[in-house]
């Protein structure tokens, strides 16, 4: 009846896991009660959960990437500790098995649910509002694609108190992955959340590829459009190319699992190797769709803060897209040690080479941003500079074990460990911390904190050095990645360092939502009445914050770069849009197609990692029906009546007098 | 729209890229187009994958000896000629012609239905004899790139029939319509995905 699932999968033994979900269970029980308690369900569900607003939307992914991060670097810290006690003979407090899956998990999460929907949420964020329009290309699809991603979540934390995860690493790379050594359910978990999720993001990439080639606004040519757009076209299109090769390699390893098929076993013909090529096609375009925007972040934060256009805007779209083609030929470098042979070594150790030196051109044009500018010293400008250095040091690193016979030495070592870090939080999570208080007054019409904001910088900043930099010596020392205990006693003051830097990120992590409540409580004094407290360069500061849901009253003309700038230098006058006589606008509505679509996902995804193949057939079924009522929902828009438009702007002016 | 614009060299002339918004049309065409290529992109991954694991038989019959040329010709042209009705049925959906819309309708859900049954009694014949996808990693392979694309001629044929019930029920508005092209369009892509699968699959077979 209810196939592999018993009472036994639920880890009654395991007091840490116990206590966890036993802590998660209550918060997530005292969300709810005072959500039902305060009636706020109706607006929930309206507003935010069958939102189809591209900017309510954005918000959703930013959130929920804020709360896995926490989840992911719960996981981080364990890791860290462990490794800080089980020195010489001794064997810390996690047991292999479950260290196992802690490593698994924390790779995971950080990179699928907490980079991805961090800087997919920057994009649906801001993107519309640079080029000029009221929504992405389709709205619906967007709210299903957010929805998607939830599900995926959803299964991940589930498997943290029903059954187990992956024990398998980030990968999951077989013959470990294949049924005959992983039998349980963990890696079945591991492999339809990322299904699932990937086909939201999968959708996203349609939306926001076909958004920014499609709908810009009058007079937006591709060499106008800001560069967080194009670095956004780059990596929504590295995920149209990559994301469907995941989605086909994790189909073949679960019909090996599932179905008894022999891609990747050691038997009967099946390749392992095979897997790990393929799983690399789509990972090395992976950590460019995640460092892209990244990219774009920053360079929309020097030219605002420098006050300067950006330095080399051609030379920076050339070296996006550059970075965007040659992502498809280093694969390899993750496994020179494969044995392809000398030659083919050379080739992708040359290519990977080659692609640092679009990414160091964008170094030199920040460089020569910031030159000669009046630079004002706020977070995210902290947040970039210590980018600058951090990413320059995890790209050098990098380019070093491109070299494959320095490969062969570092491969699968603590040393990679520490150079992946080096680029995913120095410039993945950086951006995504500058591009969160860079957005966040225009998503919410007051600034966060900047004490408190410089603070949590310090923290990660100081932090990160203290966690990594120890972990490069030690893999020259020759510590591995995914060890549980060490026998050399004197690798322990190096892994205590890295603790500490690990209890400064936590601080770090803390002083977030310090910042957060402090700024919401605080937020009448920090309101911006203007729509542009940065003083600004690119359209989404042209409107109030929060923009209204239509963004653009009168959809805006722009006859150059930096359009905004442009215009408040007076090169052609802005004329406020309240002096307009309006016309009513059009607005999707909202839409509980993506939230009903991702429960019976989650239904199918459930029962098909414990093999309750009834309850898969209702979550097809159910699915299936979703889609149907869909195509047959008549679409009534909403009408914002003109008055009501008029009277918005009206007292957004009298607002900005008073103030 | 020709390539080289006449108006290119007069004054006030606005270059395609800087003209704005472009229509809800050509926008849902876009992103479907985008959509496919990445259907594609499965295709691809599973056709490197059958192109490694192909001479890895395992000891049991390779691929000449295992199909039946005759057989898979029939398939395809079923499958080839159904491209055909369906280019009839998208010309009536135009004219809104519904008597002309369903009859070539029709006749695409049958030939793609007996594509299908042909595929199915092959698969069927191979697994009967003891060469199922369990047997070896060239098996595996050939299953799975071959059974995909079926798999995506059921959907489309499922999706056949929901527009047949769309177009009874909302008529030929320009929702549906849009909606039928897109349809084309992915019913197109499966042949000439098939193609590929005919060359290197069963054209290819040592
Ligand atoms: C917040 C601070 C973080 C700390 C303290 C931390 C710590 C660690 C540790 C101790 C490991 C295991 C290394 C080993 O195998 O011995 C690890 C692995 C990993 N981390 Fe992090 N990490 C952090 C943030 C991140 C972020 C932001 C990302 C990605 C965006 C990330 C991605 C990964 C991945 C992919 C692995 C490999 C997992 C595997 O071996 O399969 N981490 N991290
Ligand atoms: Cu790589």
């Amino acid at each position: 009846m209810l196939g592999k699932l018993t009472w036994s999968a639920v880890p009654f033994d395991q007091p840490i896991i116990m206590i966890t979900s036993g802590v998660i269970a209550l918060v997530l029980f005292a969300i709810l009660a005072l959500v039902t308690v305060k009636g706020w369900w109706p607006y929930l569900w309206r507003e935010w959960i069958t939102s189809v607003d591209h900017k309510r939307i954005g918000v959703m992914y930013v959130l929920l990437a804020l709360v896995m991060l926490v989840r992911g670097f719960a996981d981080a810290i364990m890791m860290r500790s462990q490794l800080a006690l089980a020195a010489g003979g001794a064997q810390g407090y996690l047991p292999p098995e479950h260290y196992d899956q802690i490593f698994s998990a924390h790779g995971t999460i950080m990179i699928f649910f907490v980079a991805m929907p961090i800087v997919i949420g920057l994009m649906n964020f801001a993107v519309p509002l640079q080029l000029g329009i009221r929504d992405v290309a389709f709205p619906v699809l967007n709210n299903v694609s957010f929805w998607l991603t939830a599900a995926g979540v959803l299964l991940v934390n589930l498997s943290l108190f029903v059954g187990e995860f992956a024990r398998t690493g980030w990968l999951g790379y077989p013959p470990l992955s294949e049924i005959a050594y992983s039998p349980g359910v963990g890696v079945d978990y591991y492999l339809w959340s990322l299904q699932i999720s990937g086909l939201g993001t999968l959708l996203s990439g349609i939306n926001l590829t076909t958004t920014i080639l499609k709908l810009r606004a009058r007079g937006m040519g591709y060499m106008r459009m800001p560069v967080f757009c194009w670095t956004a076209l780059a990596s929504n299109l590295l995920i149209v190319a990559a994301f469907p090769v995941l989605t086909a390699t994790f189909a073949m390893l679960l019909l090996d699992r599932y179905c008894g098929f022999h891609f990747f076993t050691n038997d009967a013909g099946g390749n392992p190797m095979m897997y790990i090529n393929l799983i690399w096609i789509w990972g090395h375009p992976e950590v460019y769709i995640l460092i892209l925007p990244a990219f774009g972040v920053f360079s929309e934060v020097v030219a605002t803060f420098a006050g300067k256009p950006l330095f080399g805007y051609r030379s920076m779209v050339m070296a996006t897209m550059v970075i965007c083609v040659l992502s498809f030929v280093v694969w390899l470098h993750h496994f020179f040690t494969m044995g392809a042979g000398a030659n083919v070594n050379a080739f992708f150790g040359m290519m990977t080479m080659i692609i640092a030196v679009p990414t160091g051109v964008k170094v030199f044009n920040w460089l020569f941003t910031l030159y000669g500018g009046r630079i004002r010293f706020t977070v995210p400008v902290y947040w970039t500079l210590g980018f600058m250095v951090t990413f320059v040091i995890g790209g050098m690193t990098g380019v070093l074990m491109a070299i494959p016979p320095a490969d062969f030495v570092l491969h699968n070592s603590l040393f990679l460990i520490a150079h992946f870090h080096n680029t995913a939080i120095g410039g993945v999570l950086f951006g995504a911390m500058a591009g969160y208080t860079y957005w966040f007054p225009k998503a919410f019409g007051f600034k966060l904190d900047e004490r408190l904001g410089k603070a949590v910088f310090w923290c990660w900043f100081i932090g990160f050095y203290l966690a990594f930099m120890p972990l490069y010596v030690l893999g020259l020392l020759g510590a591995t990645r995914r060890m549980q205990h060490y026998p050399d006693a004197h690798w322990q003051p190096l892994m205590l360092v890295a603790l500490a830097g690990a209890v400064l990120i936590l601080c770090g992590i803390g002083l977030t939502v310090v910042q957060l409540v402090h700024s919401i409580r605080t937020r009448e004094q920090r309101r911006d009445r203007t729509g542009d407290p940065w003083n600004g360069r690119t359209l989404e500061w042209s409107i109030p914050s929060p923009p209204p849901a239509w963004n653009f009253a009168q959809l805006p003309r722009i006859e150059s770069n930096d359009a905004y700038w442009a215009m408040k230098q007076g090169a052609h006058g802005v004329e406020p849009p309240a002096a307009h006589s309006h016309a009513p606008l059009h607005l999707p509505p909202s839409n509980p197609t993506g939230v009903l679509l991702a429960f019976f996902s989650v239904v199918l995804g459930f029962a098909l990692i414990w093999h309750i193949w009834w309850m898969a057939i209702i979550g097809l079924l159910g699915a299936v029906a979703v889609g149907l009522v869909q195509a047959w929902r008549p679409d009534h828009e909403v009408v914002i009546p003109a008055d009501q438009i008029a009277a918005f702007y009206g007292r957004q002016a009298a607002e900005e007098i008073a103030a | 729209m020709s390539v080289v614009d006449p108006t290119a060299s007069t004054p006030g002339f606005v270059p395609l890229s800087r003209r704005g918004p472009a229509p809800i049309q050509a926008v849902v065409g876009y992103g479907f187009w985008l959509f496919l290529l990445s259907d594609i992109i499965i295709f691809a991954a599973l056709f490197a994958t059958y192109a490694v694991l192909s001479g890895e038989t395992n000891g049991g019959p390779p691929g000449a000896t295992l199909f039946d040329k005759t057989h898979v010709f029939i398939e395809t042209a079923c499958l080839l000629l159904s491209s055909v009705t369906c280019g009839f049925a998208s010309l009536a959906v135009q004219r809104r012609d519904k008597v002309f819309a369903y009859l070539w309708m029709v006749a695409t859900f049958i030939l793609g239905a007996l594509f299908l049954h042909l595929e199915w009694s092959e698969f069927a014949v191979m697994v009967a004899s003891g060469n199922a996808p369990s047997r070896s990693a060239f098996l595996s392979a050939f299953f799975t790139l071959v059974g995909t694309h079926g798999l995506h001629v059921t959907i489309g044929l499922t999706a056949l029939a929901v527009m047949l019930l769309q177009i009874e029920t909302l008529g030929f508005s320009q929702k549906v319509r849009g909606r039928f092209y897109c349809f084309s369009l992915f019913w197109h892509a499966l042949d000439i995905v098939w193609i590929g699968v005919f060359t290197i699959v069963y054209l290819g077979a040592r």
